[in-house]
This record gives C-alpha cells, sequence and structure tokens, in this order.
C-alpha cells in the first residue's frame, strides 16, 4: 500500500496540470464541454483550434480568471477551482503569464514593468532587484531597453519583455496565449524557441495557445486539438503530421501547400523519396499513389497549376 | 432590473477592495500617485472656476441688490453663503466628476481592454484594492483639500470683482463677510464634499472597471460615468440639503 502511495505520488509529481471534466458556459452557450488534458513539467504543452473553439476560455479558465461550471483543475493535485482567495493567491504567485497584447504597464518603462512583480513580491534591495531585471531581460535576449517605455519598442520586443516580466518571479507554470500574433515568421520562431528553452531551465510547465502551425510543428511537444469545445486529439509535433484525424487534418493542414509538404515527408519517411531518385521516378511509384491517396480525394482548385 | 444587477455589482466592487495589501509599500506609492493625480491635476481648472465663479456672484448680486435700505455687507454675505453652501462643493465637483470621473474610467477601462488588469489578476494582485482602493480614498483627501480652497479663491475672486467693479470697497467687503458667520455651513460644505468625493472616485471607477469591448467602449463607459456621477451628485446634494439644513 505504501510503495502504491509513493508511486501514485510520483506520477503526480511529473504531471503538474491535470484538467478534469472541464465544462463552460456563457449564457446558453456551451464553450468547453468536459475538456480533459494533462499539462507535463519541462515540456511545451499546445492547446490549439480554429478561432471559437474554446483555447482561450480554457487556459482562462486554468489561470482562474474564468470561473469553470465543472470539473477540476489539479496544479500538482491541488485543485484551482475550490482553492479559498488566499490560497489562490499564493498558487498565482508561482505562475507567469504572456498575454496575446503583451498587457505591459503603459505608462511604466521596461524595466519597472518587469521589476514590477519584484516589488510588489520580495522585499529585496533596489540593487538585487536591478540585477534580477537585468538578468531576465538579457535572457530574453533585450538590452539596451530598460529605460524605454512600452510604445518606444516593436512587437517581438514586446513579447520579450511580457516574457522577462513572466519568469522574473521563477515561476512553476508558464501560460502564453497566441504569443506569435502579429508577428512575423522569423521572430515568431525566436519567440517560440525562447519559451522552449525557458521551460527546460526552469523547468517550468508551459501551456501555449496557438493556432500557428510552424510554433505547433517547432514545439508542441504535447498538443491538445479543441474541436468546438471538445478534446478531439492529443499527441505531439512527430504524431500530427500523420494523425488520421480528419478535423485535425482539416486544420493542420488547411492550404495546399502544407498537405503537400504533408506527402512529401510521409514520401520521406517511407524512404519513397531519397538522394538517388528523381521525381518522375518517385511519381511512377505506385507506392506514392497509395500514400498519396488521400490528395485524389480532394477538391480540385482553380488555382492549382497542374490542374489547368 | 438592470439597476439592481448593476447595483449589486457596484456593491461586491466596493466589497472587494477591503482585502489585506499584498505589500503596503506599494499601495502607499499608488495612493500618493493618486493624490498627485487627482489633486494636483485638477487644481488649476479649480482655481480658474473658483474665482470667476465667485467675480460673477458678487457682480449679480450687486446688481440686484440696489436698494438703499439693504446694507452693503448683505452683498459680501450673500456671496460668502452662497459660494460655501453651493458654488464651491457642488459646482466644483461636478466639473471634477467630468475632469477626474472620465480620467478614472478612461484608465481603468483602458487597462481592462488591454489585459493589463488581467495581468495584475494573473500576478495574484486584488485589482480592484490596488486600482480602484487608492483612487477613491485619493479623492476623500483630496477633493475636500480642492474645495477649501475652492471657498477661499471664490471669496477672493468676489472681493477682487468688488473693488474693481465698484460694487463695495473691500473694507466694507471684508466687514460683511465676517457678520452673521455660521461656522455649520462650513462644516455642512465638507461633508458634501466627502459624499460627491466618493461618487466621483467610485462611479467612474466602477464603469471601467467593468469595461468590455474596445475604445468605443471605453469612451462610452467614460460618458455614462460622469453622466452617471453628476446626476447622483445632484441627487445627493437635494438629500444632505434637506437632512443637514
Amino acid at each position: 500500500m505504501h510503495f502504491l502511495q509513493l508511486a501514485a505520488c510520483n506520477l503526480q509529481l511529473s504531471t503538474m496540470i491535470e484538467i478534469k471534466n472541464v465544462s463552460k458556459s456563457f449564457g446558453d452557450i456551451q464553450i468547453l464541454k468536459g475538456v480533459s488534458a494533462v499539462m507535463e513539467t519541462g515540456k511545451t504543452n499546445l492547446i490549439i483550434g480554429i478561432s471559437g473553439s474554446g483555447k482561450t476560455v480554457l487556459q482562462k479558465c486554468m489561470v482562474g480568471l474564468f470561473e469553470v461550471d465543472e470539473g477540476e483543475i489539479l496544479f500538482d493535485g491541488n485543485n484551482l477551482p475550490a482553492m479559498p482567495e488566499e490560497e489562490r493567491k499564493q498558487l498565482r504567485q508561482q505562475i507567469g503569464m504572456l498575454f496575446q497584447g503583451s498587457a505591459l504597464f503603459d505608462s511604466m518603462t521596461v524595466e519597472r514593468n518587469v521589476k514590477f512583480p519584484l516589488d510588489m513580491f520580495t522585499k529585496w534591495d533596489h540593487k538585487k532587484k536591478i540585477d534580477r531585471v537585468n538578468e531576465v531581460l538579457e535572457r530574453v535576449n533585450l538590452k539596451d531597453t530598460n529605460k524605454k517605455f512600452p510604445a518606444e519598442v516593436s512587437g517581438g520586443m514586446k513579447k520579450r519583455v511580457g516574457i522577462a516580466r513572466a519568469i522574473v518571479l521563477n515561476p512553476k507554470y508558464l501560460f502564453c496565449d497566441e504569443p506569435n500574433s502579429g508577428l512575423d515568421p522569423q521572430t515568431s520562431m525566436v519567440i517560440d524557441l525562447l519559451i522552449k528553452e525557458i521551460t527546460k531551465e526552469y523547468n517550468m510547465t508551459t501551456v501555449i495557445n496557438s493556432h500557428d502551425m510552424n510554433s505547433v510543428m517547432e514545439i508542441g511537444q504535447t498538443i491538445l486539438y479543441l474541436y468546438q469545445g471538445e478534446k478531439e486529439w492529443v499527441g505531439n509535433n512527430k504524431e500530427i503530421i500523420f494523425s488520421k484525424n480528419q478535423k485535425l487534418n482539416e486544420f493542420i493542414f488547411a492550404s495546399e501547400f502544407l498537405r503537400d509538404a504533408k506527402d512529401m515527408r510521409m514520401l520521406e519517411e517511407k524512404g519513397i523519396i531519397d538522394n538517388d531518385r528523381n521525381m518522375e521516378e518517385v511519381m511512377k511509384d505506385p507506392e506514392t499513389h497509395l500514400l498519396m491517396g488521400d490528395n485524389e480525394k480532394r477538391e480540385s482548385h482553380p488555382d492549382r497549376d497542374d490542374e489547368k | 432590473m438592470k439597476f439592481f444587477k448593476l447595483f449589486g455589482e457596484y456593491i461586491l466592487l466596493i466589497k472587494g477592495m477591503f482585502t489585506k495589501p499584498e505589500n503596503f509599500k506599494m499601495y502607499w506609492k499608488e495612493l500618493m500617485h493618486q493624490c498627485v493625480e487627482i489633486g494636483i491635476g485638477a487644481l488649476g481648472i479649480v482655481a480658474i472656476i473658483s474665482v470667476f465663479m465667485g467675480a460673477v456672484s458678487a457682480v449679480q448680486t450687486g446688481y440686484q441688490l440696489i436698494s438703499p435700505l439693504v446694507p452693503k455687507t448683505t452683498i459680501s454675505q450673500v456671496v460668502r453663503d452662497t459660494v460655501i453652501l453651493e458654488f464651491a462643493p457642488t459646482l466644483v465637483c461636478i466639473v471634477l466628476a467630468g475632469v477626474i470621473g472620465s480620467k478614472i474610467a478612461g484608465e481603468l477601462g483602458n487597462m481592462r481592454v488591454s489585459e493589463q488588469i488581467d495581468a495584475l489578476e494573473i500576478m495574484g494582485i486584488n485589482t480592484k484594492s490596488y486600482l480602484v482602493m487608492p483612487k477613491i480614498l485619493a479623492a476623500l483627501i483630496t477633493i475636500p483639500l480642492l474645495v477649501i480652497i475652492s471657498m477661499v479663491l471664490g471669496i477672493w475672486g468676489a472681493r477682487f470683482a468688488s473693488s474693481m467693479s465698484n460694487i463695495v470697497s473691500t473694507d466694507i467687503f471684508d466687514k460683511g463677510l465676517l457678520e452673521n458667520f455660521i461656522p455649520k455651513n462650513v462644516t455642512f460644505a465638507l461633508a458634501k464634499s466627502y459624499t460627491f468625493a466618493f461618487i466621483i472616485s467610485s462611479i467612474p471607477a466602477f464603469y471601467g472597471y467593468n469595461v468590455k469591448g474596445g475604445a468605443l467602449e471605453i469612451g462610452r463607459a467614460s460618458t455614462t460615468a460622469v453622466i452617471t456621477s453628476c446626476i447622483l451628485i445632484l441627487f445627493a446634494d437635494y438629500i444632505l440639503a434637506a437632512i443637514l439644513l
């Protein structure tokens, strides 16, 4: 019995955030319908889905900004919705969050924005606080921006300031709501990789809301796909390419380009494409047509060159 | 029905402010910041309004009291009582409802829309307590002071205008100021200014804190906050006059 309890305890330690049967409605409209998932420590856990699928509502329920109608949200086994206010405040001090619009305080400089949680929750002296601020700003590759106001820095820099502010208190959990929205692909990649590195470095449980396909493929160590408020698919970035889930495929491979890329990747995986064969040979291979069977079912598109 | 819903939410906002501060020093800093924003920020407009308000009331009272049977000192008595009882607390607070009210509603509304309030909540900060309470306390501290300044400047403006327009000399004006003075009037004016200060700060804070939407809604919330504050000030003015005078 004792051994079993220990085993259960260990299991709980490795699953930092667990959501069980979470439901949430606004008036008559049910947004979340009994969603359950596990967000693992030291990994970037992505919640994906089309706009209006309930990603943001789920994340806001997870951090306690929305009260759930039903279900449990367990942080290390402690149920957030059932927590008294004081305990909830304590837990929130272990949570960092990067908002879609960065949510930086406009009237404060970058330095004061990042220092704010330290001012509020620590009794450190000024020098120690400034050292910590400089340390995290350096970690997110921001230098010489301390005295600038949020309005004076670029979108990507704002996101990095947001990350710095989120991690300044060494949180156990990091939530990111659409970290790439409004950023160019290159900057998006930088932000994604930064979040992934920081997650590993600080051993945090990171939960990211995204519908950016680059993020999904690059940093999706655990992916939860929501469809109309329900859990539709769970996996990782390796599995998502070969998933047979039709709703997921319609979402992920929405463009012709991505569908082609997926086919190429599958052909590579099966060894049909290699350096010794040219494309003509590949296309003649019956295995190619078997694997790309889905392609034949695609609706023809007037803009496709090969269909003209 | 909507009124009761709004009133209930307003009471919950006020109730939610009373929690233990996460860091007293930060709350104190915010209170001082708000005192400067509300008090110093509105000082200029209060001074201008008060001087002209006093001057106009002196000229108009002098124009109406032309009977040789009415002593000249009556002019300064009427001006003094009008300024202390009504003009300084009510008129100035209606102007402040526009100046401070729109500022509070706009600031909180912008913070709500740009998720800054959510960011503070996530950090574990009671935003009702950290953002709303310092504003109400700062208004309760500074607005009565502004009203006192307004009384002094209003009477000074009346004295200056009376002398400039040859309505009464400064000696007679000063003599009249000291005649039949009722100290209770000042207490009454201060009671009004505390009540109005609470209205001016809490109503816009409520509308700003609960904004949903974007820039358009922030503007709408500011307008609603100012209109509601003005109506409540006039209503409270009547109630207080009926009870206290």
